[in-house]
């Protein structure tokens, strides 16, 4: 983790200037994929093998992660992927009109999602079911979209969790007006009776994948949130792949590093190792809580499916990349981590595959009997305000409609 | 509308005032301010500079740079970042600082912004306002005169204003406000310092409601519509033509979307005969929407076609051809000969 030193603008003769030629195209890619355990690039405090590695500056962070909360982050990602993959299976048949999976990602989005405080708000792109969940939201209610039904209702309010953005990048800009907010209304950077940071202060996580880091809204975003000094973190999930482009068609250097050029810090963390997702969240959170201004988070992760249901990575990638990347697993290494610290029995971990298994066949007897919404749901809420024109319009088809019904054609 | 108007903190601002468009703007922006703390407005410049109109002088350094930002240069920023506060809780209003300098920002308005309410059944308001001056005929260089409102007309989830006068200036921009619905509202931009125009604006009691045109000159042979600037060409126009013992019926319309077409209906149904003014594009355009709608409501009423004085299907042009491309008094009243003579 750079110290705050290096958030300083450069001397003369230590910019970019006074340092050597330009990169290769083959350094450009290797540094774009340095993720060598314990190399500077990146925070790791658990190994693909299982290995608790030690972090002085971050193990503060989760020092409350006791074995049963790590067993919760194990259940986490397990009922996760079961449902991803329950989701992904319904779609083949027929069930869902697309479904996005998040296969490979669960320990990036529980990590960071259970680091978040009830009155944090989170802005999703369209992948983050794991962060859903962390935050309360029924993965029943995230069907929906999917299925077609509606484009997603659930009280965002309530669960501090944005509806779905899917357009790239729209939800950066809208993340940083609401980090602006809290900042406007006096919600970060207080203390308590005793000195101490206050536990009622705010903060606004947003997630992004690398292809939306080209997108002018980002930027703009990143913009934005240095010049207020907005509580917003940026959480950018480096799946490796923009559907079919691989980080290289969107960045020359790696993308946490663009942090500096907007002025606020940037960190890499293993987006793989749900311990370090948390830590480093737990820690960004906290700088912007103290009113210290926004942080990316570039999560080093991988997709391990297609982008959608539509999509088909063969044509594009290696299976070689594949098969690397399972070895990272990022539920694998919690199991052989809580077995081998003798934290989990089989018995265990079976009862929480079955819950798993339970929680996946709810998720499609709900899916199967998902009410067709009715006619009249095309004219409800476009406007918060009576609208007259729209009632007319809606009164009109449904009247038109009610003549088949009469004629027995329906 | 889903709240009455708030009026202006008492003695903030006289009962009555001989007030410009700009000025009564900068004075309505005042009292929404001032009667709810959770109105902000953000733009470029438009804080010390007040504007590069100046509608929002001095209001920075009454409420604070926490109630009137000075942004970074960036449109799209300018409207993503406000709904953002505006599922927070407050109530933005954006200034775009010429229409040709939107589009950055059209991505933010028709993805986001028009669609949230509906995209969550009600769950999330955007009770934003996006202030936007526009129009030509002040000898300007590129992307500095146009009329884009029909491409936000088109969005289903935006609502579309434009004011023509002081009073109306005054009023609607708080009634835009009060709104909870996003409001695109457009401004004539050649007229805000227009002195021919500057009348008193009674402040204590706005002069009807946010969504609905008005008939501002009476007549009796031919119904003349339009909207923003081309109303005072219109009005211009009437008097011109009543000379020549001719009675044009002029209608505000005020709203572009919804568009509030009953007052049309009803005088043209008295006159027969329609003419449909603004300085936009006439091809997919509010005229058009007019003309259609019209001739589905008034067909047995019509002696003539509805006929339109616009702007041509052309980029607007260097300013110095400008007189050419907008709809004047001559234009006006040349349609309206052809449409008697039917």
């Amino acid at each position: 983790m750079p110290s705050p030193e290096q958030w300083t603008h450069p001397e003369p003769g230590e910019g970019p200037a006074a340092q050597a030629a330009q990169p290769s195209r083959e350094q450009v890619i290797a540094g774009l994929r340095n993720t060598d355990a314990g190399g500077a690039e990146v925070t790791q405090l658990l190994t693909p093998e299982g290995e608790r590695i030690a972090s002085p500056q971050f193990d503060r962070y989760i020092s409350d992660v006791d074995p049963e909360a790590l067993r919760g982050l194990y259940r986490d990602m397990v009922l996760v992927r079961r449902a991803d993959r329950e989701a992904n299976a319904m779609q083949r048949q027929g069930q869902l009109g697309i479904w996005v999976p998040l296969l490979g990602q669960e320990a990036a989005q529980v990590g960071s999602g259970r680091a978040l405080k009830p009155q944090d708000m989170a802005f999703p792109s369209y992948r983050e079911h794991g962060v859903a969940y962390t935050r309360g939201v029924d993965f029943k209610e995230l069907l929906g979209i999917f299925r077609c039904t509606d484009h997603g209702g659930w009280d965002f309010k309530a669960h501090g969790f944005h509806p779905y953005t899917i357009v790239i990048g729209n939800q950066v800009l809208n993340a940083a007006g609401y980090a602006m907010g809290q900042k406007f209304e006096g919600r970060v950077g207080n203390t308590d009776g005793d000195g101490n940071p206050s536990s009622t202060d705010e903060a606004t996580i947003v997630y992004f994948g690398d292809g939306a880091t080209s997108q002018g809204d980002v930027h703009e975003g990143f913009v934005w949130a240095a010049v207020y000094d907005a509580p917003l973190v940026f959480f950018c999930q480096n799946n490796q792949w923009a559907i079919s482009e691989p980080t290289e068609r969107q960045s020359r250097l790696p993308l946490y590093q663009r942090a500096r050029g907007y002025g606020f810090p940037g960190i890499r963390v293993d987006g793989n190792d749900v311990l370090a997702c948390l830590a480093v969240t737990r820690w960004a959170l906290e700088e912007c809580r103290h009113g210290n201004g926004p942080v990316l988070i570039e999560a080093f992760t991988y997709r391990m499916d297609a982008h959608t249901t539509t999509d088909d990575p063969t044509r594009y990638r290696l299976s070689d990349e594949l098969e690397v990347w399972k070895h990272k697993d990022p539920i694998e290494r919690v199991r052989v981590h809580l077995a081998r610290s003798g934290f989990a029995d089989q018995a265990w971990f079976d009862q929480v595959q079955a819950e798993a298994d339970a929680f996946a066949a709810d998720l499609r007897e709900f899916c199967f009997n998902m009410p067709e919404p009715p006619p009249e749901r095309v004219f409800a809420n476009v406007y918060a305000e009576p609208s007259p024109v729209l009632d007319a319009q809606r009164d009109e088809y449904l009247s038109y409609l009610a003549g088949f019904v009469e004629a027995g054609e329906r | 509308m889903a709240a009455p108007v708030k009026s202006p903190v008492d003695g903030a601002v006289p009962a009555m005032q001989k007030l410009t468009i700009g000025k009564a703007l900068n004075l309505g922006l005042r009292a929404a301010m001032e009667a709810d703390d959770k109105v902000i407005v953000l733009g470029e410049d438009v804080g010390k500079l007040g504007g590069v109109f100046r509608i929002t002088d001095g209001l920075q350094k009454d409420f604070g740079e926490q109630r009137v930002l000075d942004t970074p240069l960036a449109e799209s920023g300018i409207i993503g970042t406000a709904v953002g506060l505006a599922v927070r809780g407050f109530r933005p209003v954006c200034e775009i600082q010429f229409e040709g300098f939107i589009f950055p920002g059209f991505d933010q308005i028709s993805s986001q912004l028009a669609k949230l309410h509906y995209r969550t059944q009600g769950k999330v308001k955007v009770p934003v306002v996006v202030r936007v001056p526009f129009g030509g005929g002040i000898g300007a260089v590129e992307h500095h005169s146009e009329s884009p409102e029909s491409l936000f007309a088109h969005i289903p989830g935006l609502k579309v204003v434009s004011c023509s006068n002081p009073a109306d200036a005054y009023w609607m921009i708080q009634q835009a406000i009060d709104c909870d619905d996003p409001v695109l509202f457009f401004e004539p931009k050649r007229l805000y310092h227009n002195g021919q125009l500057k009348s008193e604006v009674d402040t204590t009691t706005p002069p009807g409601p946010l969504f609905a045109s008005r008939v501002v000159r009476q007549g009796t042979d031919c119904t003349v519509v339009a909207y923003g600037p081309s109303v005072k060409v219109c009005l211009d126009a009437a008097e011109a033509a009543a000379e020549e013992g001719r009675s044009l019926e002029v209608i505000d319309l005020r709203t572009i979307s919804p568009l509030d077409l009953a007052p049309v209906f009803e005088s043209v149904r008295r006159t027969g005969r329609l003419v449909a003014v603004s300085e936009a594009s006439s091809e997919s355009s509010i005229t058009s929407e007019i003309a259609a709608r019209v001739q589905q409501e008034c067909f047995y009423s019509l002696e003539a076609p509805v006929l339109r004085a616009t702007g041509f299907d052309t980029p607007y042009p260097p300013s110095k051809l400008e007189e050419h491309f907008l709809p004047d008094l001559d234009r006006v009243l040349h349609t309206v000969d052809r449409a008697m003579g039917w």
